[in-house]
């Protein structure tokens, strides 16, 4: 026997008592995991995608076309490597699935997007084929498609000149991540600029949605932005510059606060935790004055009492909020496989570091109070049961 | 029997406060699972009652086919006057159709309480029509826009989460500028958009059409004859529905995202809470076992003695779900926020705690109790008489 | 190494209870040799266990000392108090206070984690004690499946462990039967003739100081007389 082996020992003194604390434990926990998930994926703020691109869009909106004729002027700025745009064509796979989907300009894209990994030959295919598009790895494995596949995909704003909605595009080739990261954003798909510009029933031509701007400093980020805002100001293109990593958080802001929800509702879950999982430890500390005060006699120090109470929280906590976790964990990684990569709630570093920092706060705060009673209890009082 | 169960039930009730600390448990985990159920559910009521609210059944709006929402809607000019002129919508009083062409743009504005970041605002050019078609819009300060100019009216809802659109500033869109000269209300979705002339935001956006036609439906097969002719009419390609049809479809999306949400929230919190009443109920038992056993070994019976534990439990359950309930209420009820809509844009609600939904919450607060009081209570109903009596 | 294992010199205790205060023990003075077995009886109230619990380390005198074993225990502070009791002294209550949640040996081994000892030593030592109380087969059983003597003989047992020189027990026969009472008190004394522990015992049954050296009477926290 060990002191932790009696520390385990006296948690289950109460088996039932135990379990259901724990219960209680473990549920908190699976809710903490998965929130906390869900709020990592809108804030993650997308570290990963670094510093050297910046992304152009109208003022006023994203949805707002701006013509490509501004590109030479793009590029002509220092500090800017190379330009290229994308325009949403808000693709739509079968009945209703929306796919996330623009027309590009395949070389520039090729040139500012190096953390795509597809062979050249392909990416040639994909500058060549007038019908060409090629799809992120994620996005093809979903839904089966081969290269050399003829994909049909419909576009809910843009018609063909015959006046369908209906497209069809080759596919040549499949583009995978340079990383972890990158390999879990390839549920995107494009197509070729000139051949939308050339077959979509509005006559829209030459406009795009977005300028992305590779920088040749990173560090340039700053003047760069402030240059282009500034060559468009008043005109009818105004521009609104940003890194690619603030887009996308303020993409995210839009939906509204997922952060403070998230807060909001882990708050009630732990507080009534707290009173749960507090009671359970005043109660069994309660019981036991005369054994601990029998550790007392034994030379046990008022410190190992302590010891010993804060010893037993925390380990209900903990294996409560490990077992929690991974409960969270097999269920978040079960939603990212059944909805093919589009949830990515599996739980990862973060979300296991918060845990565990949460598994010692809340120990603290269940245990502390009981064991400061433990240690103050004075041996002779509580021998004779005072 | 009922007076046995209801005696025990008085005396257990009494003895509550000696047990405050199991009770207390039970009382504030129910609190925190209806307070959370209902304040989720108050979000989604609050939206889709606000979209809903949006749209009326005699009017159709008419968009390009194959389009989803609005923004993704546009149509030129031809096709606009053409489809004015079709059966089934009815005429004003001087003949012409009861129809408004109308043009969504968007401006930015920023967030009143974060003012790094600007969201996304619908701006929708209309025709003089649009205001007879929706009469419970008003203007409630300072005045309409005048034709030709770059003027705007902004509802409340934008007023209230965003900051730059009061009466007087200039909202800049597209290089021009613009003043804002009134705010209406019309209680529903219109509240977090701002309105300006059609013709004004044509030129100065460099459109020529529209993205919409809201049109008076005439008579109740107007919808018919209107979408048979549009059918018939090999120049038109457009999706006529009724307007709220239209908003319903709208809020789907949020809605099933929300449901989902809270039903998963509310589960995971319901289990912990199930728990966390178990236990309380078996420490509860414990407590009244002396109590319990001399009743018994007077002469009550089994069922009287489980009776009265689940009354137990069911109040307190109760107890704690009005709790949560008030508590989601006084917090949340008619908090205004704003979410992405469909287009892209902003829709400002507020969250709605009714009626029905705090009844939803007590159910669940009774089920939980009821499963919580169930197992302590029939183990009370058999803990050996002899045995319980010694106890200390 | 002294002749004396307990010396309490003018040893006063007073308890305040609420906002009385009253007086245990009058200036109370005391030897008590290595190797004695004493037996300290009175009525309820005499102070008896309070001058056991001082004795122990249990407790602080209010005013005058207290040297055991050649260490003075009255203002020792509570960490340095718990330290020696751990090496110095072993505890039997009329109420046996071991923990329910561990078996027999479990519970003997229990003061061994206050040492340095290896697992394996820490199991003999267990073993040795458990030996000694005749209880060997019932090692691995739990309080609630021992009778109240073999669980008494645990708590000896546990007492033992750590080889201290003196063993202090409070009414260790209260709780037990005629018959059973003898055996453990047979045990006690054994410890103290063949082992050469020094025993101070509170009892208020005349049958149980028979088992003695030597008994003291104490009343209204005074020492009436020394009886051989």
């Amino acid at each position: 026997m060990t002191r932790s082996g009696f520390v385990v020992a006296n948690l289950f003194r109460k088996r039932t008592r135990t379990i259901l604390t724990l219960l209680s434990v473990i549920m908190a926990f699976l809710l903490f995991g998965l929130l906390q998930s869900v709020n990592t994926i809108f804030n993650a703020g997308a570290d990963f995608v670094g510093a050297t691109r910046l992304f152009v869009q109208a003022r006023v909106s994203f949805t707002s076309p701006l013509p490509v004729s501004m590109v030479p002027k793009l590029e002509a700025i220092p500090g800017v490597a190379r330009v290229a745009y994308q325009q949403w064509f808000g693709g739509v796979w079968q009945e209703n699935t929306p796919l996330i989907m623009f027309a590009t300009d395949p070389q520039r894209y090729h040139d500012v997007y190096p953390e795509w990994v597809m062979p050249d030959a392909e990416w040639q295919a994909f500058a060549r084929t007038r019908t060409g598009m090629i799809a992120g790895k994620q996005l093809a494995d979903q839904y089966g498609w081969k290269i050399g596949q003829k994909i049909p995909i419909s576009s809910n704003i843009y018609p063909q000149k015959n006046g369908s909605k209906a497209w069809v595009f080759d596919l040549v080739g499949i583009f995978d991540g340079k990383d972890e990261d990158w390999k879990k954003r390839t549920n995107l798909a494009f197509l070729q600029q000139d051949y939308f510009d050339e077959a979509n029933q509005f006559g829209v031509k030459g406009r795009t949605n977005f300028f992305i701007l590779k920088l040749t400093d990173p560090a340039k980020a700053q003047a760069v932005t402030k240059t282009v805002d500034g060559m468009f100001e008043n005109s009818p293109d105004e521009t609104k510059t940003q890194t690619e990593k603030d887009f996308n958080i303020s993409f995210v802001k839009q939906i509204g606060d997922i952060g403070l929800i998230v807060r909001w509702i882990l708050f009630a879950v732990f507080f009534t935790l707290l009173l749960v999982v507090g009671n359970t430890m005043a109660q069994s500390v309660r019981e036991r004055i005369p054994e601990l005060a029998v550790l007392k006699t034994l030379g046990f120090s008022d410190g190992s009492v302590l010891g010993f109470v804060l010893a037993e929280a925390f380990a209900l906590v903990l294996l409560g909020g490990l077992i929690g976790l991974t409960l969270a964990s097999i269920a978040g990684a079960m939603v990212e496989k059944g909805t093919g990569g589009q949830f990515q709630l599996a739980l990862d570093g973060s979300v296991w570091l918060l845990g565990v920092v949460a598994i010692v706060l809340m120990s603290l705060a269940v245990g502390l109070l009981p064991a400061l009673r433990a240690r103050r209890l004075r041996i002779v009082d509580a021998l004779a049961g005072r | 029997m009922l007076n046995q169960a209801i005696a025990i039930s008085a005396l257990g009730i009494r003895s509550i406060p000696e047990r405050w600390a199991p009770s207390l448990v039970i009382v504030i985990g129910l609190a925190g699972v209806v307070a959370v159920f209902t304040a989720l559910l108050a979000m989604a009521t609050g939206f889709e009652s606000t979209l809903k609210a949006t749209g009326r059944t005699d009017l159709a709006l008419i968009l390009r086919g194959g389009s989803d929402a609005e923004l993704n809607s546009a149509f030129d000019r031809d096709s606009t006057d053409l489809i004015k002129q079709e059966p089934g919508i009815a005429a004003a009083a001087d003949g012409k159709p009861l129809a408004s062409a109308e043009l969504m743009v968007i401006a930015e504005l920023v967030r009143k309480d974060d003012v790094k970041s600007g969201a996304n605002i619908t701006v929708r050019g209309v025709e003089p029509a649009a205001f007879g078609l929706r009469p419970q819009l008003k203007i409630i300060a300072g005045r309409n826009f005048r034709p030709g100019l770059r003027e705007l009216i902004v509802g409340s809802g934008v007023l209230r989460q965003f900051q730059g659109a009061e009466i007087g500033k200039i909202v800049r869109m597209r290089g021009s500028e613009w003043t804002v000269v009134g705010e209406f209300s019309s209680g529903d979705a219109h509240d977090s958009e701002m309105w300006t002339d059609i013709n004004v935001a044509r030129t100065t956006f460099g459109r020529s059409g529209s993205s919409s036609v809201l049109a008076a439906l005439d008579g109740p097969d107007g919808l018919q004859r209107l979408k048979s002719a549009v059918a018939a009419e090999p120049r038109l390609s457009m999706d006529v529905m009724r307007e709220q049809d239209y908003f319903s479809g709208q809020t789907k999306q949020f809605r099933k995202t929300i449901g989902f949400l809270a039903a998963v929230v509310t589960i995971i919190m319901g289990l912990g809470a199930v728990f966390a009443a178990l236990n309380s109920m078996y420490a509860v038992v414990a407590a009244r076992g002396k109590e319990i056993a001399t009743l018994r070994a007077i002469g009550f019976r089994g069922l009287p003695v489980v009776t009265s534990v689940m009354i137990e439990a069911l109040l307190l359950a109760l107890a704690g779900g009005a709790l949560g309930a008030l508590l989601a209420y006084l917090l949340f009820n008619n908090l205004s926020v704003s979410t992405l809509g469909q287009s892209f844009t902003q829709v400002v609600f507020n969250f709605k705690v009714t009626p029905q939904l705090v009844a939803r919450g007590l159910i669940i607060a009774i089920i939980i109790g009821m499963i919580g009081g169930l197992m302590p209570a029939l183990r009370a109903a058999r803990l050996p008489v002899s045995a319980s009596l010694r106890e200390q | 190494m002294s002749e004396l294992m307990v010396q309490v010199r003018t040893v006063t205790k007073v308890y305040e209870r609420g906002r009385q205060k009253i007086e245990v023990l009058h200036g109370l003075t005391l030897d008590i040799p290595r190797g004695d077995f004493v037996a300290l009886m009175g009525p309820s109230g005499s102070g008896k266990t309070t001058l056991l619990n001082l004795i122990g380390g249990l407790d602080q005198p209010t005013s005058g000392e207290i040297i055991v074993g050649g260490t003075r225990i009255d203002q020792l502070p509570s960490g340095k108090l718990a330290h020696w009791r751990a090496h110095n002294v072993g505890f039997v209550f009329q109420f046996y206070n071991l923990m329910p949640v561990l078996t027999a040996e479990s519970n003997v081994e229990l003061p061994l984690l206050l040492t340095k000892l290896s697992a394996a030593q820490r199991r003999k030592n267990v073993a040795v004690a458990l030996e000694i109380v005749g209880l060997a087969d019932r090692a691995k059983h739990k309080p609630k499946e021992l009778s109240g003597g073999q669980e008494q003989r645990v708590a000896i047992a546990r007492a033992l462990v750590s080889d201290p020189h003196l063993l202090v027990c409070d009414e260790p026969t209260g709780d037990l039967d005629r018959k059973t009472a003898d055996e453990i008190l047979g045990l006690v004394q054994v410890l103290n003739r063949d082992h050469g522990k020094t025993i101070v015992m509170v009892t208020h049954d005349p049958k149980a100081a028979e088992f003695a050296r030597r008994t003291l009477h104490l009343e209204k926290g005074q020492l009436l007389e020394q009886a051989a």
